[in-house]
């Protein structure tokens, strides 16, 4: 009898007896085909492997002119208008603003959600609820920024406005203003000051990650152990004795690591961002959210493509900016896949 | 002969060992923290109203939702620790944050939805679809002009990125779950590292190797060479989920039977998968049909109709709107009602791949070509019953092709997943 395709060995290992417990040696001969698949899947592997660093080759080698134009100061000049002075000091501090604005929204959200789905939300509602959230993923980000830039905007300003009317006298840096006043109560001020701002940007920001984030905890979450819980509810534990002490000390690795992934895709953010701020280069008011202007490297790039002329130091500039912005998101993606990993593999489990 | 089927007595089994007799139900509401949810709501909707509207001078709708929501808070807490002391009421609070948590995540979501649709559909018209902008500027009336090129642009683009990358994307799946290797590692996570690229850097990147040395021109073939980047990780991570599902006995008959690695792969693990690798194609498809960015610096755009993508400047439905929204003139001009019609398209094609990606069976379908040729019937039929009703009708044929050959596929997978496990 012939198998097509083929061939195979059984070989007994040396000294075999039949009553040893040896497992046979099983030699599959591998034939032109099975070579050719091999290698075929191994270069579609490499292709991924090299395409990642082309992408880093590529950014450098054509950013190089601009680095070689501003030397170090790229990185400390606020202003941008190549090619005389240009830096990513402000863009930096702009797109970190708005990621940090995401993810504080996001991240509270996030973990509610992933906590009802787990362990509050009745077993028929468990998918559709899923399916929902990762529906949230699914919807442009463009569709995003020109609902926040026509729906929101509004409503986050007059927000916006009611924060900065009566809790001004806070002194955090992320509500700080030019005045300084205590609470009065009928002041009217009009939102034209709040719209376009880092916040808005922010928030809607917030709903791109907020699928991934929740995807992970979730997935976290519903690894906990079910003895665990089931001992705590035993001892009788509340349902939140439940989440406090099995599942959510279980899963920390998880939202840490689900929270720095959605900083990542907070991060690169384009077109919502660019579509929602007027971008502003002053590092001391992009640290003020509620106002308005906002910027972010993604934005930037998208809004200052059209003006480029083909080659030399602006389109090098804006090549260097995409590669802080691709180191950035890369070095933030590793290691938050490092911490997902760790916290799967079942190392944050104490029994 | 008659035999008398009344029992008179209940016919009793005997305990099973095995099974207990009853199972305990973890997740219980009781009806006493249904009253005490609605009491507290109704309590502190009342005292909101008295102090938020009246005695202090603040109005707003928003902050009564948010007021209300903090008093609710308080008044379940306190009615909770009256009825069953300090503990259940922490576990009730902490109960209204997850729950009121997971209901604000779905606000937006039915939010852009319902404002997209009441804003998108009035310019919306069968002319709007298939014209295109060549001979109408963006400040000309929304009657002239259509969305009919960028429509054409989107398809053929995300089809030539679906050709490039879901081949590339299931076979570095293989790669990764039935090859393996040295490589697989660095592999994996960097597929990983792949997916959280920022669009705008695979523009960037397609637009430094081959657009600025002049290897490829502006066109449909450099935006599609750019999203089957963005696309590629997706594929492979879901096709990969989708391998490690089949079975390793299967793979294992195969080898005993004395098939080797190629053909194992390609007559076992392949076509048990099936199903899945369409869903994984689908859901590559899903992400990057509304990436905008990368395509503002590969595609260049352009008003009219441009079938080829490797020669001509190709406009698509992505940066067809972000192009409106740049002209628009403020709520209501003409490029203001194209850009939310547009959207609505956009979002029409987004909620039917994600549809037919999530209910792979022939649900999918059914809702999809229902809905389509619901709205076919109702938008339609007032402006030319002519052209409407055969359009209504072919909508309907091919969504009743497509219910048949989803069937079929579906017996084919279920028959052979019967006759390998």
């Amino acid at each position: 009898m012939s198998i097509d395709g083929g061939g195979l060995l059984l070989q007994a290992p040396a000294h075999y007896k039949f009553d040893d417990d040896v497992p046979m040696v099983v030699v599959t001969q591998r034939t032109a085909a099975d070579e050719l698949y091999r290698a075929g899947a191994r270069a579609a592997g490499a292709i991924t492997l090299g395409l990642m660093g082309l992408i880093g080759f590529f950014l450098l080698y054509r950013s190089r002119e601009a680095f070689s134009s501003a030397g170090w100061r790229f990185f400390t000049e606020q202003r941008w208008s190549p090619p005389n002075a240009f830096g990513i000091a402000a863009l930096l501090v702009g797109t970190i603003v708005i990621a940090v604005v995401a993810l504080v929204v996001a991240f509270p959200i996030a973990a509610g959600t992933a906590l009802y789905i787990t362990e509050y939300a009745p077993l028929r509602v468990r998918r559709p609820l899923t399916s929902l959230v990762d529906l949230l993923a699914a919807i442009p980000s463009l569709i995003y920024g020109i609902w926040g830039a026509a729906v929101l905007s509004g409503r986050v300003a007059n927000v916006s406005r009611f924060f900065a009317d009566h809790f001004s006298w806070v002194r955090l840096p992320a509500l700080q203003l030019s005045f300084w006043h205590w609470y009065r109560p009928f002041q009217t001020v009009s939102n034209a000051g709040f719209t376009a701002s880092s916040m808005l940007a922010g928030i809607v920001v917030a709903l791109m990650v907020l699928p991934i984030c929740t995807a992970i905890m979730r997935e976290v979450f519903s690894q906990a152990p079910q003895g665990e819980r089931e001992s705590a509810l035993a001892l009788g534990g509340t349902r939140w004795g439940v989440i406090r002490d099995v599942v959510l000390p279980f899963g920390k690795g998880g939202m840490i690591g689900g929270a720095m992934l959605g900083l990542g895709r907070a991060l690169g953010e384009t077109i919502a961002v660019a579509i929602i701020i007027s971008p502003k280069f002053d590092i001391h008011s992009l640290l003020q959210p509620l106002q308005t202007g906002g910027n972010s490297i993604a934005a930037h790039i998208a809004l200052r493509w059209p003006e480029q002329s083909a080659g030399g130091v602006p389109t090098s500039s804006l090549m260097a900016a995409g590669l802080v912005l691709f180191v950035m998101t890369l070095a933030v993606n590793m290691v938050a896949s490092l911490v997902v990993a760790r916290s799967r593999s079942g190392s944050a489990t104490e029994i | 002969m008659t035999i008398d089927l009344r029992f008179d007595e209940p016919i009793v089994y005997p305990p099973d060992p095995d099974i207990p007799e009853e199972l305990v139900a973890i997740v219980h509401t009781t009806r006493d923290e249904i009253v005490t949810w609605i009491a507290a709501a109704v309590g502190s909707l009342a005292a909101t109203w008295l102090v938020y509207e009246r005695l202090t001078p603040l109005s707003g709708g928003f902050g009564f939702l948010v007021f209300w929501w903090a008093l609710f808070n308080v008044l379940t807490w306190y009615l909770a620790r009256v009825q069953w002391g300090a503990v259940r009421a922490h576990d009730q609070v902490v109960r209204v944050w997850i729950t009121s948590a997971a209901a604000i995540a779905l606000i937006p979501l039915i939010a852009v939805i319902v404002s997209i649709a009441t804003k998108g559909y009035h310019a919306l018209s069968w002319r709007f679809l298939t014209r295109d902008m060549s001979s109408t500027s963006s400040s000309a009336p929304i009657s002239q002009g259509g969305i009919g090129h960028a429509i054409l642009g989107t398809l053929e683009i995300v089809g030539l990125a679906t050709v490039i990358s879901v081949p590339l994307g299931v076979i570095t799946a293989v790669y990764l779950n039935e090859v393996g290797g040295r490589m697989a590692r660095p592999v994996r996570m960097l597929t990983d590292a792949m997916s959280a690229v920022p669009s705008i850097v695979c523009g960037l990147f397609i637009y430094a190797t081959l657009i600025q040395p002049g290897y490829v021109h502006l066109s449909g073939w450099a935006g599609a060479l750019a999203l089957s980047i963005l696309m590629l990780p997706t594929v492979t991570r879901t096709t990969e989920v989708v391998l490690r599902l089949v079975p390793g006995g299967l793979r294992e008959a195969s080898f005993a039977l004395g098939a080797t690695d190629w053909r194992t792969t390609r007559s076992v693990v392949l076509p048990t998968a099936r199903s899945g690798l369409v869903t994984s194609a689908i859901l590559g498809v899903a992400r990057v049909i509304g990436e905008t960015a990368p395509l503002l610096l590969t595609i260049f755009g352009a008003f009219t109709f441009a079938g080829n993508p490797f020669g001509d400047r190709q406009e698509a439905l992505p940066h067809f709107i972000y192009g409106q929204y740049q002209q628009s003139q403020g709520p209501g001009t003409p490029a203001d009602l194209r850009m939310w019609s547009a959207a609505l398209v956009l979002l029409f094609l987004v909620l039917f791949v994600f549809v037919t990606a999530r209910f792979p069976t022939s649900r999918g379908y059914v809702f999809a070509g229902t809905a389509t040729a619901l709205f076919c019937l109702w938008r339609f039929e007032s402006t030319s019953a002519a052209i409407g009703a055969p359009i209504t009708l072919t909508l309907i044929a091919v969504s009743a092709m497509a219910v048949a050959l989803a069937k079929r596929a579906r017996r084919r997978s279920h028959s052979s997943k019967g006759v390998l496990v």
